[in-house]
């Protein structure tokens, strides 16, 4: 079995700041974690190759520093980590990244083996956008299984995969064929602290670099700024907004009235919308 | 299979980088375990570097290590709770081709050192805890063991570079943990202020940069001092004072820093920042009679777990970084000689040390230490109230003829401290300081 986990080096959310004066995101000195949501997406991978046997290799695509955090998925046990650097990629959107990304799975799955699974967390804290992973799945074919809590089953031998997937309402069940795409919800598992003899390996480890050349990406303007439609037009700080909350005297006679009918003098609409549902019924 | 090293050093500090790079350098197979994140994660200090230490170990350090401030500037207070008595030295010699002293910021300098050691061949582990010292049947340290599974690795000699409170070394009963009295509890603060603000305020130009070490009133008759370092666009401001007169007196570290900071002597340097990081770290303040053992069969300790600190003259990186490279020096002679380090081969450390500036400085301030705390309250509290005295009274012009104003002051003093107490204290200060 062979698993692919997509990480991305983020900023660390929890210490970025906002100039007070420009109003834009001060990253220098803004120490860079791998992106939370990913750690799950590891973790699930290295169960599964514990399981059944096989080899896991990270793959994140970033500048030359980004090989930090493959170099620490290495440490928690992942076999393999290719780092795709390249100018080329600077400026790119989700629709230019996944591009980019399912290019070097490509690539991966042709100079090691065969691909089974590719592992995504379900975003990134930087981009919040979510796209990337089901893109991937898109460009390579691959059955999507976005929101995964569990990898209930997985038969080699008959190609297919069991997951739990969280949907609004409910968890739905699933089963496809491999090779598949899965983009791991939070929570779902906890990131082992790997041994020894794995950080030792990890410290030593000479981490491929590829170009964009390397990934086989023949048309360069399908990557970075020239790849992305997308454009910003304006960053800035959202102003924290300061509701006025009232105290309703909860032993007082009335308290429910009193409640409700400030819930309704604050959203008229919620009043008719109920009225209409209760005549409903 | 347990994997085995020539050497193995714990803590990536200014000691154990210092040690690790000159093994790595003469080829020895060298690992080397941080518990931080990354080199310099966990690592405290106020922050000033002497670039001698720093120029043996790496030469040309200059080029690409991250410095903030020269230094060329040095402020000396004495302050009571309205007004400081300082002591300025400010020389253009400073603004030389090759600075003597530099401010800089741990986390970044260390993270510095470090990829020396990874580029000099050395293997470094972060995230990772030595929790014992693994030793053969007859006490010989022959390894380390850390808090990851299959944790054990081997190693012919272990550099203990684990920083003050040497817990390490206590635990496997090489030495006593250190004594109250003989550390000192700090605390800082990094304030960010603009570059333009920081010159102006202090006066400087470019890279310039000053240094106010600061003791009297502001820390309550314990044995104790404050500093501000200016860096490019921060100022680290701190205070420590003794773990032992902190439990007797119960004053809270962090109560101590808000005066010092509230000061009005202070408070304009410090306008308008914005605090960015708050540190706490031991400092070892004993002096020479405080060092433990410093080496044994298979291991050796420098820096700060050696307790080598100068309190003195307010050096401890310079120490720590010439103690490791002693000590990365001696397990490389015996490696290349291939003779094994037994204490008695590791001796020869403790021998180096004692003929370098470090042990000199440590043995001419060996009873200073206990004569300041003994004396604590007038060193830091009586003397500094004085002096303030005698500068108003000086200073101020009133009407009072100036006959009466000195015969005020003496009287003052003598009232404070008689005259035999006066004798006395400068009778057992010329003493220790000789």
């Amino acid at each position: 079995m062979h698993v692919v986990v997509c990480i991305k080096q983020v900023p660390d959310s929890a210490q970025i700041r906002v100039h007070p004066v420009t109003n834009t995101i001060m990253r220098q000195g803004v120490p860079t974690i791998i992106n939370p949501y990913d750690l799950y997406a590891v973790e699930e991978a290295l169960r599964l190759r514990d399981r059944h046997g096989g080899t896991v290799t990270v793959l994140t695509m970033g500048p030359p520093m980004a090989e930090e955090s493959l170099r620490k998925a290495l440490t928690f046990g992942a076999d393999r980590a290719v780092l795709l650097t390249d100018r080329f990629f600077a400026g790119s959107d989700t629709l230019a990244t996944s591009y980019a990304l399912a290019s070097a799975i490509t690539a991966i799955g042709e100079r090691f083996e065969p691909v089974d699974i590719v592992f995504t967390g379900k975003q990134t804290i930087d981009g919040d956008t979510a796209q990337v992973g089901p893109g991937i799945a898109k460009r390579l074919g691959l059955a999507q299984l976005t929101y995964v809590s569990r990898v209930a089953a997985l038969d080699l031998a008959g190609g297919t995969i069991e997951v739990d997937r969280r949907a609004e309402g409910g968890v739905q069940a699933l089963r496809t064929r491999l090779p598949c795409l899965v983009t791991m919800l939070e929570g779902t598992n906890e990131i082992r602290r790997g041994s020894l003899p794995d950080a030792l390996r990890a410290a030593r480890a000479e981490i491929a670099v590829w170009s964009a050349k390397d990934a086989g990406i023949a048309d360069v303007t399908k990557c970075g700024l020239r790849g992305s439609p997308t454009v910003v037009k304006r960053v800035f700080a959202p102003t924290p907004r300061a509701e006025k909350a009232t105290l309703v005297d909860p032993a007082g006679a009335g308290a429910a009235d009193a409640l409700i009918a400030a819930m309704f003098a604050a959203r008229p609409r919620l009043e008719a919308e109920l009225a209409t549902l209760v005549r409903g019924y | 299979m347990t994997e085995k090293f020539d050497a193995i050093v714990v803590g990536a500090g200014m000691a154990g980088n210092a040690a690790a790079l000159t093994m790595a350098k003469r080829g020895l197979k060298v690992l080397q375990i941080e518990r931080g994140e990354y080199p310099g994660a966990k690592n405290v200090q106020g922050a000033i570097l002497y670039a001698d230490a720093v120029e043996k170990l790496v030469p040309g350090f200059r080029d690409d290590a991250p410095l903030e401030r020269h230094l060329v500037e040095q402020r000396f207070w004495m302050m009571d709770d309205t007004s400081h008595t300082g002591l300025h030295y400010r020389s253009e010699d400073f603004n030389e081709e090759k600075p003597n002293r530099y401010t800089i910021i741990r986390s970044q300098f260390d993270r510095w050192l470090s990829r020396q050691v990874q580029e000099a061949g050395g293997l470094v582990l972060c995230e990772t805890t030595v929790t014992e010292l693994l030793t053969d049947g007859r006490g010989r340290v022959i390894g380390v063991r850390t808090d990851r599974r299959d944790g054990d690795v081997l190693a012919d000699v272990v550099i203990l570079a684990e920083g003050v409170n040497g817990l390490l070394g206590s635990r496997a009963g090489l030495r006593e943990r250190p004594a109250p009295e003989n550390v000192a509890l700090a605390v800082k603060e990094m304030h960010f202020l603009p570059r333009e603000t920081i010159e102006a305020r202090f006066n400087l130009k470019g890279e310039e940069g000053v240094v106010i070490e600061a003791a009297g009133t502001i820390s309550r008759g314990m044995t104790g001092m404050g500093f501000l370092y200016t860096n490019r666009e921060s100022i680290s401001i701190g205070i420590g004072c003794l773990v032992s007169d902190m439990a007797r007196a119960g004053h809270a570290p962090y109560a101590l820093l808000e005066a010092f900071k509230r000061h009005p002597s202070v408070a304009p340097l410090l306008e308008g920042s914005e605090v960015k990081e708050y540190a706490g770290h031991l400092i070892p303040e004993g002096g020479y009679r405080a060092i433990p053992k410093l080496y044994g069969d298979g291991w050796l300790v420098a820096g700060d777990a050696a307790q080598l600190n100068n309190a003195i003259h307010r050096e401890g990186s310079n120490l720590a970084l010439t103690s490791g490279q002693i000590a990365g020096e001696t397990v490389a002679e015996l490696y290349a000689r291939r003779a094994a380090p037994t204490a008695r081969a590791l001796a020869a450390y403790e021998a180096r040390l004692n003929d370098s500036f470090v042990m000199k400085d440590l043995k001419k301030y060996k009873d200073m230490p206990a004569l300041l705390h003994a004396g604590s309250q007038n060193y830091f509290l009586t003397y500094p109230q004085l002096v303030s005295k005698a500068m108003q009274n000086f200073v101020r012009v009133d009407g009072v003829p100036k006959i009466e104003k000195e015969r005020r002051t003496l009287r003052s003093v003598l009232a404070a401290r008689s005259l035999g107490g006066l004798l006395g204290d400068a009778v057992r200060m010329a003493r220790a300081w000789r």
